[in-house]
């Protein structure tokens, strides 16, 4: 494999690791009001999250990042034509990240609701825009030759791309919910636990949908392999968790993303940003990738920085990794 | 802007994309840029508190400890937020720039990503909610990863803007810089100028704050007329701790700046000439301390100031003898260098095919050096007399000292504005500055003009302007609220409960079913 193939492996890996850890941070957020009945138990929920949310946030900017330093083209196409969705999916992102750091800061309901009102609203909207831009990097934009956009900011508003935001969406909701089910204990998990096995089916559906619709568009008889191990884990994740094994149905949630990511990034190889226009003014991989040189610098700089990354990381779960009831929650400390 | 407002004359100013971008460029990061330097130098004071706590056992210190620790979460999270949109917005607004520099100018940036943003988040969290999960040492040790990895990302997002002003280590291939040397990158030598001065910015303000509320809460027990306890000591100390590491930043910003200064008057000598509002060639050349007059007039005639004779010469060159170039002589050379006309290119805009402007805002640079300058020195002021006054545990009873310390906050931050606004906008017309006394690459440079995004429309980013402007307004009025309800509420707010068998002092609830720290 030449240097710009390992990097787009790297992107694919970048978001699928954003949309693994992030995906069920927004899960928890959209639940919040619907899990968490009584105050205390919001509270189970948000600290489920507390000490990781940022971590898990910053692979997006490490994706973004990546792809800047190792396609500047696709960085430059995709983040200028898909403006106003990543305009609102930064100030989601930023009032979301406030919101978790200053919720408790003030004791008043007053003051707690506002911020709740913050995070689900952020929660909702935050992966529907990141599903938004990723279904539009798979199924191309009106792109002229410089790569800009041809047409208003609200052509990317496309079916196969909005049913790639609502798949993001129900994802992240079932993917919270299976997190809930294995960090939280007593009511909260018994909800988190019924929640995942009433809409799983439901919430799978627009996943599948959106898997089809790559594949039969874009596809190469290879991502069918990829596309049926999501299919079946998806699948399998459910049925752990009607049993009650909450970390393998988790696991296995982790797997069928997988499976999600590498039929979309294998469906758009060889182009990082196909135009729906021409053909020819699609971004590919070959045309947009930096320099040898600069491929190499990063990749040693990959190499030594992600493996450290996943252990301190996963150290970081390992150290919260108990349970949250409410018997946990300490009283309001506010200023 | 200025040079497309001046060129237009009387007419009117269709506000166009540039102007709309540069805007936001300007708002979002010089807003971000408020809570970054307070975040590294505070996390830097705070984990030496804890240092000190860890090694002496002293309560005092875990007091110290918490409460700034505590100020500065409430920073960090908008200074992560906020972030993010500098990490997005150059592809999105700045999509030709991206395209043109992203062989060299992503690298920096990823590095900062895998580097410093993982460790800063992953830590930061393992700090707040770990009190009672980790031992005290493996907790001390995460804020010294965090704190430090903020100073490390400070280090490659002044690498990626110190390659746009003095552009090393490249070769131009099919007229697009392509690196050829990271290490070059690495170590520009503008580089290693603003990375010192920046940092010792951060600790001028994270200084400046410590000294700032520690100073008003002593000054506001002692006029209440409550005893000389504890608690008082702790604040007296936080005080005195704060106006040190701000007067030795200083110290350090002075001399770090200078020699910024002397590389600049090198490789920027337009930039340099405009923050002297130096109109013509002087040798030796005088420093102008004030202006009256509109500084912006290109032949400068109604300008008058007051000068210190020699002392330019000194500045630039490090001697009182020296030829300083004046604006009007660099804005020829420029222009017989680099040329005299935009492309007629019409993704340029209103610009295509016009005459450059080579002279950056005048008044802007003239009066942002300036500024930076002085509110430098009057913060330093403000570290240096509360020393004196506040020797030996002493504390002046006037009225007017508390809110003197509170509104001496302000100035190492805008010292830091002005000169980035400084730096920034004495760069124009160029977003990748050329060399003309090359020892980075000579021939790589972009104008401004060309860097702006051709595909976004001048509605959509209005659009962001205006919604990134309104919510960071609307945050920044929280951030503040909050720090000062904490400001309030002092060591009560932030100590932990005592439990009853509690008596570890490791900040520790007792129970081991009890979080010590939640949301």
């Amino acid at each position: 494999m030449d240097l710009p193939t390992v990097w787009f492996c790297i992107i694919a890996l970048l978001w699928l690791g954003y949309l693994f850890l992030e995906g069920f941070d927004f899960g928890v957020g959209m639940l919040l009001p619907v899990l968490g009945r009584r105050e205390t138990e919001r509270r189970v929920l948000i600290n489920t999250i507390g000490p990781v949310w940022d971590g898990n946030e910053v692979w997006l900017i490490v994706a973004g990042g990546a792809m800047f330093a190792s396609f500047p083209g696709w960085y430059a196409g995709l983040l200028s034509t898909a403006y106003l969705p990543f305009t609102v999916l930064l100030l989601v992102l930023i009032g979301r990240g406030v919101a978790f750091e200053y919720r408790g800061k003030v004791d008043t309901d007053r003051w707690r609701r506002a911020w709740d009102t913050v995070i689900v609203l952020a929660s909702w909207v935050a992966p529907l825009m990141v599903g938004l831009v990723l279904s539009a990097t798979v199924f191309g934009l009106p792109l002229d030759a410089n790569g800009d956009r041809v047409g208003g900011p609200l052509v990317i508003l496309t079916l196969p791309n909005v049913l790639g935001a609502v798949a993001v969406a129900a994802f992240s909701l079932l993917h919270g919910a299976a997190f809930l089910a294995l960090k939280t204990q007593g009511d909260v998990r018994e909800r988190a636990h019924r929640f995942a096995l009433r809409f799983g089916i439901p919430l799978l559906l627009p996943v599948v949908g959106l898997l089809l619709v790559a594949q039969l568009r874009e596809g190469a008889p290879w991502t069918w392999i990829p596309l049926l191990i999501a299919l079946l884990t998806g699948l399998a994740a459910l049925a752990r968790q009607a049993v009650g094994r909450d970390g393998q149905a988790f696991v296995l949630q982790g797997v069928a993303l997988a499976g999600v990511v590498v039929t979309l990034f294998g469906a758009l190889w060889p182009n990082v940003l196909p135009s729906t226009l021409d053909p020819a003014w699609s971004l590919s991989i070959a045309e947009t990738a930096s320099s040898p040189y600069t491929l190499t610098v990063v990749t040693w700089v990959a190499a030594f920085g992600t493996p450290a990354v996943l252990v301190y990381q996963g150290w970081t779960y390992w150290v919260f990794r108990k349970r949250i009831g409410t018997k946990h929650i300490p009283p309001v400390h506010a200023a | 802007m200025s040079c497309n407002s001046r060129r237009l004359g009387g007419r009117l100013v269709r506000v166009d994309l540039l102007d709309i971008a540069r805007w936001q460029f300007g708002i979002t990061t010089v807003y971000h840029f408020l809570m970054v330097p307070l975040t590294i130098g505070l996390a830097i004071l705070v984990a030496g508190m804890q240092t000190a706590w860890y090694r002496t056992g002293n309560e005092r210190y875990l007091k110290m400890t918490k409460f700034w620790g505590k100020l500065m979460m409430v920073n960090f999270a908008m200074g992560v937020v906020t972030g993010i949109v500098q990490e997005f917005q150059f592809g999105m607004a700045w999509s030709e720039y991206s395209r043109f520099v992203g062989d060299v100018f992503g690298a920096p940036l990823a590095m900062e990503g895998i580097v410093a943003f993982f460790v800063e988040s992953v830590f930061l969290g393992l700090w707040i909610f770990g009190w009672d999960r980790l031992s005290k040492r493996v907790h001390l040790a995460c804020a010294w990863a965090f704190s430090l990895a903020t100073v490390a990302s400070a280090y490659f997002i002044l690498a990626a803007n110190s390659w746009m002003q003095h552009p090393v280590g490249v070769e131009m291939v099919d007229g697009e810089p392509r690196l050829s040397s990271i290490w070059a990158v690495l170590t520009n030598n503008t580089l290693l100028a603003a990375f010192p001065h920046t940092i010792f910015g951060c600790f001028a303000v994270a200084g400046t704050f410590v000294l700032g509320i520690a100073a008003w809460k002593v000054w506001k027990r002692d006029r209440q007329g409550m005893p000389h306890d504890e608690d008082r000591r702790v604040w007296h100390k936080s005080m005195r701790v704060g106006a040190w590491v701000a007067l030795f930043s200083f110290v350090g910003l002075a001399i770090s700046g200078d020699i910024q200064g002397k590389l600049m008057f090198e490789q920027q000598p337009l930039k340099m000439a405009s923050a002297e509002a130096l109109c013509h060639t002087e040798q030796p050349a005088s420093f102008s301390v004030f202006a009256y007059g509109d500084v912006s007039r290109p032949d400068c005639e109604s300008v008058k100031s007051i000068t210190v004779p020699f002392m330019l010469s000194y500045l630039a060159h490090g001697d009182f003898s020296t030829e300083v170039k004046g604006v009007q002589q660099l804005r020829g050379e420029y222009a017989a260098k680099y040329g005299t006309h935009y492309p007629n290119d019409p993704r340029l805009g209103e610009l295509a095919g016009e005459r450059i402007e080579y002279q950056p805002n005048l008044p802007v640079t003239y009066w942002g050096f300036r500024f930076m300058i002085g509110f430098g020195a009057v913060s330093a002021l403000a570290a240096l007399g509360a020393l004196w006054f506040t020797r030996g545990g002493r504390f002046p009873r006037g009225r007017l000292w508390g809110p003197l310390a509170l509104a001496s906050i302000a100035t190492p931050f805008l010292a830091n504005v002005f000169g980035w606004i400084f730096t920034e906008m004495g760069r124009q017309p160029f977003v990748v500055a050329p060399n003309p006394n090359p020892s980075g690459v000579d021939g790589v440079w972009m104008y401004t003009a060309q860097a702006v995004s051709s595909g976004v429309s001048p509605g959509e980013m209005m659009t962001s302007l205006i919604a990134l402007t309104s919510v960071y307004g609307v945050l920044l009025v929280v951030e503040v609220f909050l720090m000062v309800r904490y400001a309030r509420g002092g060591f009560e707010s932030v100590m932990p409960h005592k439990s009853s068998d509690d008596d570890s002092g490791s900040g520790g609830s007792g129970s081991d079913d009890v979080l010590s720290f939640a949301y």
